[in-house]
Parts: C-alpha cells; structure tokens; sequence
C-alpha cells in the first residue's frame, strides 16, 4: 500500500488534487481511498487531503500517520507545519516553490519543486492573489513518481475540475515538463 | 460500473436507483452532500421525485411520514442533532408503521460542539421502533440503502442506514453501482393496500383508547420479531442478483477463536487488518461484525460468541450512568446461558478521535492478558 499526504490552504484545490490523483489511479486498476483531513475546511487555513492505493481493498480506516510521499501546494507551510511529520525516508517531497529550500530538513528524502503558482496564474487560474494550483502540482507529481500515467490525470482533471478546462490541463502538461527534482 | 465515490454520494445513488418518489431532508454537515446530490437528479430528471424543502428536520420527518402513507417510496437522511429534532417524529414513523428510509450519519451530539463520528445520535433512538444497519464502507453503504427500501416495505417498518461521519462520509473509494434494470428486479414499485386517498378520506393517528393501543404496540414487537427473517431473505436475494451479502452478524476467523472483538461500523473495517496480523502471530482471536442493531440479533450473537472463553466489545458510544450500548447488547444476549464468556466493554474514539490499528491491537491484547474486567467499563485513551 502507498499513502501520500497533501498539504495546501484551503481554497488551492488540495482535496480535488486528491481526488483526481485517486480517479487516475482506479483507471489504472488500483484500489483507492481518499479523504480530507476530517473537519470544517476553511479559506486560507491550513488543509490536509489523504491518498491510500494499493493492489488490493484497502480496509484501514483511520487517518495517515506515516506517508510514502508529500505535496506541498504552500510553500509558507513548510514554516508553520511539521510537514515531514512521519514521512517515510527516501519518499518524495514536491514542493510547490521557486527555490530550492536551503533547509537540511529535507536531507532524508528526495526532493523536487515546481513553480505551481507561476503557472496557474499564467493560466489565470483562480485569481492572481489566490491561484489555483493542483492542476498543475499533480503534473510535477506524475512526473518525478511515475506512480500514474499523464493520460489518466488529465482524464480526472476532465471529470473533476469544472472550469477552464484546457488551462487546467495545459498547466498540469507545462508542469510535467518542469518540474526539477533536485 | 464501477465508480469512485464519497459514502454520502453512494446514500444518493442507492435512494436514486431505488427509484425514491418523495424526498424530504434539511441539511446538516456530514450529511449535506446527500441531499444536494438527490436534488440535483430530482432537478435533471433524473429522478423522477417530489423533494420537498423544509425549515427543520422534525418537518423533514412529518413529512416523510405523510407521504409515505399515500403509498410512494420515501426518502430522508439526516446526523446528530438533526436526528435528534426529529425524535418525536421517529417515535410516529415507526407507530403509524411507515415504511420511511433514512440515512442517518453517525456524528457526535454537542456540547461540546462537534462534526465529527460517533454513535451516540442513532443509538440514543434506539427505543423508538426503527430497525437500525450500520456500514463499514461505501460499498455495503450503497447496497443497504437499496435492501433498506425492501426490508421498511415488506415489514412496514422505518429502516435507518448508517454510516461513520468522514470516514465514510467524505471518504472516497469505488463502488460498484447496479445496473438500474436489475434494482428494479430486485426492488418492484411499492404497493399499500390501506392508503392515504382524496377519493376515499380517512384520519390517521386519532385518539387511540387503552382498548386497542396495547395491541398496536404488541404487533409492532412482533413485526421486530419477523425482521430478522425478512433481513435474511432479502439479503440473500440480494446476493443472488449482485454478489454481495452482509448478513446481519459476520463472523471473522472466529471458529477456534479464545478473545472475539465485538464491532460496528468502520472500526470493523481497521480491524480486519488486526485481525489478520494476530492470527499471523498465532494469537486465536475472530472478529464478531455486528450490522443489525435493532431489531437484536440475540440468537445469532449467541451461536457465535458462545464457543469464545472471553469477549472484548468496541463501543464508540457512552450510555452515561452505564456503560458502553453494544456492550449492553451483548451481554443481555449471553444471559442465562451457563458458562457465558466475560465480556469486557471498551470504550474508544469518541468525538471522532482516530481509531488506530495499534489500539485495537492494543485492545485485543489487553483481553488476553487478563482474566476477568477489572472495572465496568474500560476507556481507551484518554488524556486526562
């Protein structure tokens, strides 16, 4: 079984990066299950959104504690949030961000970036001071995982996403080209 | 075909495929994403009902009521306290033997405020005559509202369905949804003989004297009594047309087994993977699912937690002044039975906190290395 944690703002798209990472998975004969962080999500604050597959019915049914893999769709976050909290070492951390982080926080894993907002607001995707970046993220992470094929992603962003269609999906292809794994 | 889905979303579409007729709902978080999606297929056509919109959940439940006694199928879904506004109206439901389907989600009673999963909204309901099935996944979610329509309809009975808030309300997972030709096999247009109608008036609910109440209430037990008959049957019809059954207990791995773990709802689902890695380790231990709370499926616990030298109950509930309800369920079940095994009550999770694999492991240890309860009831967890 694989688990990957999300962690954006509420209002950047997190949960339907989820879901459509998920969708894409099941067209490739995983089981899934994913789920938000239980609670009342709101504009702006912190969210988390959780991601099981496996090649066989997931039965566990409580929260993720130990992630084989990140997303960060806030940079800001990796300041205010543990978010390598139990992450399992070796496992990938995409970030959301212009610039390699000069941390040694990130030492045990691997790591990579990608300029998410800067191609969500190319597309004008969500407004320019709240842009809207899980499209684009999950192009990074299709990417550098290689966990699913790009094809499937754009067909969940189809079923998922209700707006902008071609910019959504033109942002998740631009994204699968650069993100940079450091 | 298959499809992925939230648990709220497979409410939806089981009250859809069974081709529901009146809706009438108020919405509440966890349970909003049901109704919203109802009213949009009542609003696209793709089904074909009435929603009637309403200013509480006690309305929601009048009116599901009333219409339910013209004779069309009847649909309402609801969570904690909205659950709990409706109270008097379950009461009516269940006494004017309307065959009302609800989905309730379990979520927490306030104060302290909360959105989050436990049992004690549906179970505080327990007396007011509904038949109540719990759910572990979105899967066993959708397939029991759909049976839920046969069971209310054959018994004249409300039926409630219900299932954990988030963990399977917002959870998404595939489910298999039926095709509509064969829920329409399975589940035929509702027919009542004595109906609400214009061309014929008649009152429902008038002054009922001592002469006759008494033997209202003694035919409602009895038609408890049949249910579990009836859940039977129409569980294994189920299985015939789609190849899914539930029963109304599930034994896991409990043949040989010394400690049986009592559960309900997605507990059990966590503790399959227990389970599993116990027997791994060779500790003889079995699961006992409890779907069917009410009506009490005495005889049917009893054949299975008899042959156990001890039981450990999972209760994400609180009778205050008590103990844990399963629990309570339980070991009224084993009563008079000579050489009945000790049963120690659990309580765990409550206000939505995560039930983990290491605490019901934690749990089922504890059972073994002990020998009788040293106290009532035994909390997991809390941090004082």
């Amino acid at each position: 079984m694989t688990e990957i944690r999300f962690h954006g703002r509420g209002g950047q798209g997190a949960v339907i990066a989820s879901e459509i990472l998920a969708s894409a998975l099941f067209a490739e004969g995983k089981f899934v299950q994913t789920f938000p962080e239980f609670g009342v999500e709101r504009r702006g604050a912190p969210v988390q959104a959780f991601l099981r597959f496996d090649t066989k019915p997931i039965l566990l049914r409580c929260k993720v504690y130990t992630p084989d893999h990140i997303i960060v769709l806030d940079p800001v976050l990796t300041k205010t949030v543990n978010i390598t909290q139990g992450l399992k070492p070796g496992g990938w951390i995409l970030l959301n961000s212009t610039q390699v982080p000069n941390s040694n926080q990130f030492s045990k894993f691997r790591l990579a970036i990608i300029d998410a907002t800067g191609i969500a607001i190319k597309y004008r995707l969500g407004a320019k001071t709240a842009p809207i970046v899980n499209t684009a993220i999950l192009g990074a992470f299709t990417k550098i995982s290689g966990l699913a094929h790009l094809d499937h992603i754009i067909d969940g962003i189809k079923e998922y996403v209700p707006v902008k269609l071609q910019e959504n999906i033109q942002a998740t292809k631009d994204a699968y080209e650069m993100v940079r794994q450091i | 075909m298959k499809k992925v889905i939230t648990g709220n979303h497979a409410v939806s579409y089981g009250a859809q495929l069974a081709r529901t007729q009146v809706i009438s709902a108020y919405p509440i978080t966890p349970q909003t994403q049901v109704v919203e999606l109802l009213s949009e297929f009542c609003a696209s056509g793709k089904l074909k009902a009435k929603f009637i919109k309403v200013e509480s959940e006690h309305s929601a439940m009048t009116a599901c009521i009333a219409a339910s006694l013209t004779g069309v199928r009847t649909f309402t879904a609801t969570s904690a306290h909205g659950l709990a506004l409706m109270h008097e109206m379950l009461h009516w439901a269940a006494g004017a033997r309307t065959p009302v389907v609800m989905a309730n989600i379990n979520r927490a009673m306030g104060p302290g405020w909360s959105v989050w999963t436990d049992q004690n909204d549906s179970l505080s309901q327990r007396d007011t005559g509904w038949i109540q099935l719990y759910c572990e996944s979105n899967q066993e979610v959708l397939d029991t509202t759909i049976q839920a329509f046969k069971i209310a309809e054959k018994l004249l009975l409300p039926v409630m369905v219900i299932l954990d808030a988030f963990v399977l309300s917002h959870t998404s997972e595939q489910v298999d949804l039926p095709e509509q030709s064969v829920v329409d096999q399975f589940l035929p247009r509702f027919e009542l003989k004595t109906k609400l109608d214009l061309s014929h008036p008649s009152a429902y609910g008038g002054l009922t004297n001592p002469d006759h109440y008494f033997e209202i209430r003694y035919k409602i037990q009895k038609a408890h009594e049949q249910a579990l008959a009836v859940i039977k049957s129409v569980n294994d019809e189920f299985n015939e047309l789609f190849g899914r059954k539930y029963g109304v207990i599930e034994a896991y791995r409990c043949d040989d087994a010394k400690v049986i773990l009592v559960t309900s709802g997605t507990i059990t689902s966590t503790a399959r993977v227990v389970i599993d890695t116990m027997r791994e380790q060779g500790r003889k231990v079995g699961l006992l699912k409890q779907k069917l709370f009410r009506p009490t499926p005495t005889e049917q616990l009893r054949e299975v937690l008899f042959k156990a030298q001890k039981i450990a109950v999972i209760d994400r509930n609180i009778s205050f002044g008590h103990s844990g309800v399963f629990a309570q369920e339980i070991k009224s079940s084993l009563y008079g039975l000579a050489g009945a095994p000790p049963v120690f009550d659990y309580i765990i999770g409550l206000g939505g906190r995560d039930v983990t694999p290491d605490a019901i492991y934690e749990i089922i240890d504890n059972t073994f290395k002990t020998d009788v309860p040293n106290e009532p009831i035994i909390w997991r967890g809390v941090r004082l």
